[in-house]
Order: C-alpha cells, then structure tokens, then sequence
C-alpha cells in the first residue's frame, strides 16, 4: 500500500540523489551551491515525510520535525548567501575556481 | 486514483530538478530551482506541514531565488564553466547517486511501526501556553533552545559576510539593487505593495500564535518588501555601520535570551515560560526575532559593503 | 446549495480551461511577447474565475475578502511581472533589430 508520505519519500529521494550528483560534477561553484541546495530540500522533505507520518495527539503531522525544517531553511539560506558572498570576493580578489589555477591564467583572471 | 495529484506534482519537481542540474546556462539553472522551491511549498501542504509550506515558497523559492540571480548578474561566466568531467565519472557518480536514492527509497518505503513521533510532548505543552499552532509552540517553547541557536547562526552569518567586505569599504553600504533599466512599473509596485505587505507580515506574525504562519513566515514578507523598494531604487542599501541598523540585528536574539534567562527566575529554568505570561512572552520575543529576521535576510541578500562610507 | 456547488464548479472548471490554454500558448506561441500574452491571460481569467468560483465556498466573510485579497495582488505581480518581462524584450530589440 502506497500512501501520499510514501510518494513523496520517493521524491525527497530522487531530489537527494539529483542534489548530489549535479553537487559533484558540476565544475563551476556557483552551480555547486544550487545543487547544493536542491540537495538540502530532499533532506527537508524526508523529515516532512516523517512528520506525516508521525502524526499523533490530534495533529496532522507531528509538529517537530517541522519545526526542525523551518529553522533548517533559514539555515540553508544563510549558508548559502555566505556561499555567494565568497564567491563575489574570490572572484574581486583574482581567483575564480575551487581547482588552483596556474599563475599565468590566475594574472588574466585579475586584468 | 487520490493519488494521481501527488504522482504529477513529485513528477514535475524531479522534472525540474533535473532541469536545473542539467541545464547549459546557470541562470536558468537558477530558474529552475525557483521553480523546485515553488513546486516544493505544494507538496508541504500536501504532507499537512502549512507552516513549512509558507517558509518554503518565501525563503527556498524567493529569498534564494533573489539571492541566486544577482549572484548571476555579478558573477563573470569563466571559461572553465565548459569544462566537464570525463564522461566515466559522470556513469560514477551516477550509479553511486543511484544508489543513495535506492538506499533512502527502501526507507521511505519499509517504514518503522509504530511511527516516531515527538506529537504527544509537544501537545503536552500546548495546553499551558495558551497557543494554537503546535509548530510555534515547538519552536518557541518545546525546543526554543534550537531557535534561540539558529538566530545566533543567522547573526554570524550576516557578520560573515560583512567580514568579506574590502578593507577600504568597511562600514560603507553594500552594492545596489536596483535593476540595470529603471522601471516605472516596478517602482509603482514598490510604492503600492508595501503597505499591504507589512500588514501581511505582521498579521503572519500575530497569527502565528494559532494558525500557520510564524516569525519566519513573516520576518520574510517583511524583508521582501524592503527589498522591493530596494530593488526600485527607492532606497538605497544602508550603511552597515549605522548603530540602529546592528541593533535591529541583534534585538530579536537578545529579547529571546533576556526571556529566556529571565526564565530562571520567573520559572523552572533557561527558557521556560511562567503559564500566566507565557504568552505575552512569547508574542513579544516573536515580534522582535521577525524584526530581526527582516533586516538580517535583506542584509544577507544586499551582501558585503561595496561603497565607502560617506 | 446544489446551486451554489454548480456555480462552484462551473467557474473552476472554466478557470483551469483558461489555465490549460494559457499553458498551450505558453508552449506554442512563436516569440516571447506572445507567450507573455498568453500566460497573463490565464492569470487573470483563469485565476479570476477560480476566485469566483471559490467565494461562495468560504465559511465566511473574513475568508471571502482574503480570497479577493489574494486575486488582488497576484494581478498586481503579474501585470509588474509582464512589463518587466515585455520591458527586458524590447531592450533585446532595440540592441539587436534584427531578432
């Protein structure tokens, strides 16, 4: 028997692989953290999953984990506005890559 | 068949996830999560989390977007965004993320029974506080300790990124908003919305006591607007050296701690509430975190000082 | 009651038609003025008629003037939303005629 949390378990699975993959292999850091992000909201979802089906008390959902999730995403919007802002000063201070790069491209990087 | 809806909707946010990794251009990688955040806040009603659904489309889906898409404006694209992996690491890291996916599916799938659930405790609370939303009880009396803690990381960020501020910008104002054409249409917006919308904050705060809605819900909606003006050209960023600005920072985590201290001596200890007052409390901490969580989240999207101080 | 029901009904149905075929512009529709065209008209009828349709669903009066509430401003983003949208293509063609 498949019920909604169940659904959506699977999508919160699919979402955490997604997140990962484009986490791993996309060269660029910007497109690291969107990933990385896509990645934190299959994490929330499993925890919603888990508050559906905790349900209890006369609640619809059990309300814990739910407001794990809500501190969760403020959290991941502030690790990801720090994210941006080093990326904006590495690439003011020359340097636009995660990879070292060599010095003869890191002087066209700074021009 | 009910649960042909929830098969369209868990559909198109794979659809769209996969979107925004595959997809050549980062801002419409951008795009594409914002599309996932929006898609995302459905299926929290949808799993009974209301609260989480408005935190979701406010903060994942617009605050994030925003964030995202100056940072796409800013940053130059390099030549390095074509280079790509040896297609063996792609089937890698592929099968490897295959298989993460089968792991947490057969967890979704084999549930345990009986459900964890933390319900009970939290209703237990419920009914000396006088509050109706189970969530903001949660949040601000039965694990008030994780909410205080998260307020302090939302501080140190914002403070991390003032620390990324160059040396002969410090204590200038960040970068500004406003868009490269000027808009009559957008700053009729920015001078109609407002109003309403700090109405609409406020009334998420106040009415997060009982029904979904909450400081962040409304801390955001509050931000929002002040972006929009921001955005029009309005108003510029303020400086980040101006006294009043640093205090509305802190306000909402210093009334939280004064509250909860004071909690040692009106009550049983760190954070607990007297029933009597428990909810004036709480709605005066939830006023002044929602004040701060506007500034701080406008802060943090603004970014680091770009202009010297005047 | 079966009344207000098949009002209900009848305005819904007719706003995800206007959605269905704002979503069908949206797809097919040559170039981007078009398409904006077409999806502002699924905003404002379609969502308009399922306001409509809603109203007399809502328990009260404070859930009804929420209802036209939410109408009212999503027709204020979306009309700001359109002529950023419309303001960025004509940018586009002023720069370059030919596209």
């Amino acid at each position: 028997m498949i019920g909604t949390a169940t659904v959506y378990g699977l999508c919160a699975s699919g979402l955490v692989a997604i997140g990962l993959y484009g986490l791993v292999l996309h060269p660029t850091p910007l497109r690291k953290v969107i990933a990385f992000n896509l990645l934190g909201s299959g994490t929330f979802v499993l925890f919603g999953v888990a508050a559906r089906r905790g349900g209890a008390a006369g609640f619809l959902a059990d309300p814990v984990p739910q407001a794990m999730v809500i501190t969760g995403i403020v959290v991941a919007f502030a690790s990801t506005a720090l994210a941006v802002a080093l990326l904006l000063r590495l690439q003011e201070t020359g340097a636009s890559s995660i990879e070292t790069t060599p010095p003869e491209q890191q002087d066209n990087g700074a021009s | 068949m009910t649960l042909l809806p929830d098969l369209a909707l868990v559909l198109l946010i794979l659809t769209a996830a996969v979107w925004t990794v595959a997809v050549r251009d980062r801002r419409d990688a951008v795009i594409g999560f914002i599309v996932v955040g929006l898609l995302l806040s459905l299926a929290w009603v949808r799993l009974n989390a209301v609260d989480v659904a408005l935190t979701e489309a406010a903060i994942g889906g617009g605050a994030t977007g925003l964030l995202l898409l100056r940072a796409c404006a800013r940053l130059v694209p390099r030549p390095a965004e074509s280079v790509l992996p040896h297609p063996a690491m792609w089937i890698l890291t592929g099968l490897l993320c295959s298989v993460i996916a089968a792991g947490l599916a057969a967890i979704v799938v084999m549930p345990v029974e009986p459900p964890a659930t933390l319900a009970p405790e939290a209703a237990a609370n419920m009914g000396e506080l006088g509050l109706g939303n189970p969530v903001t009880v949660v949040l601000l009396a039965y694990r008030a300790l994780d909410t205080l803690l998260e307020k302090v990381v939302l501080v140190l960020a914002l403070i991390g990124v003032w620390t990324l501020t160059p040396e002969q910008f410090w204590g200038g104002a960040p970068a500004s908003l406003r868009a490269q054409q000027s808009s009559g249409a957008l700053r009729l917006l920015a001078q109609v919305l407002p109003p309403v919308g700090v109405v609409i904050g406020v009334y998420l705060v106040w009415n997060g006591a009982d029904h979904p809605g909450g400081t962040f819900q409304g801390g955001t909606v509050l931000a929002a607007m002040w972006l929009l003006v921001m955005m029009a050209d309005l108003r510029e960023p303020p400086e980040i050296r101006l006294h009043t600005l640093r205090l509305l920072v802190i306000l909402g985590p210093v009334v939280f701690l004064v509250a909860g201290f004071a909690g040692f001596w009106i009550a049983n200890g760190f954070l607990s509430y007297p029933p009597a007052f428990a909810k004036p409390i709480i709605v005066i901490v939830e006023a002044a975190l929602a004040l701060s969580i506007a500034v701080i989240l406008g802060m943090l999207v603004a970014g680091p000082a770009a202009r010297a101080p005047r | 009651m079966i009344l207000v029901d098949m009002f209900t009904m009848a305005a819904v149905g007719a706003g995800m038609f206007f959605f269905l075929a704002g979503t069908v512009g949206l797809l097919r529709f040559p170039d981007t003025l078009s398409r904006l065209h077409a999806l502002t008209k699924a905003d404002n009828l379609g969502f308009g008629f399922i306001v409509l349709g809603l109203l007399p669903q809502s328990p009260d009066v404070l859930s009804g003037l929420k209802l036209v509430v939410v109408w009212l401003l999503v027709q204020l983003a979306a009309a700001t939303a359109g002529q950023l949208i419309a303001q960025f293509v004509g940018l586009e063609r002023r720069r370059d005629p030919a596209a």
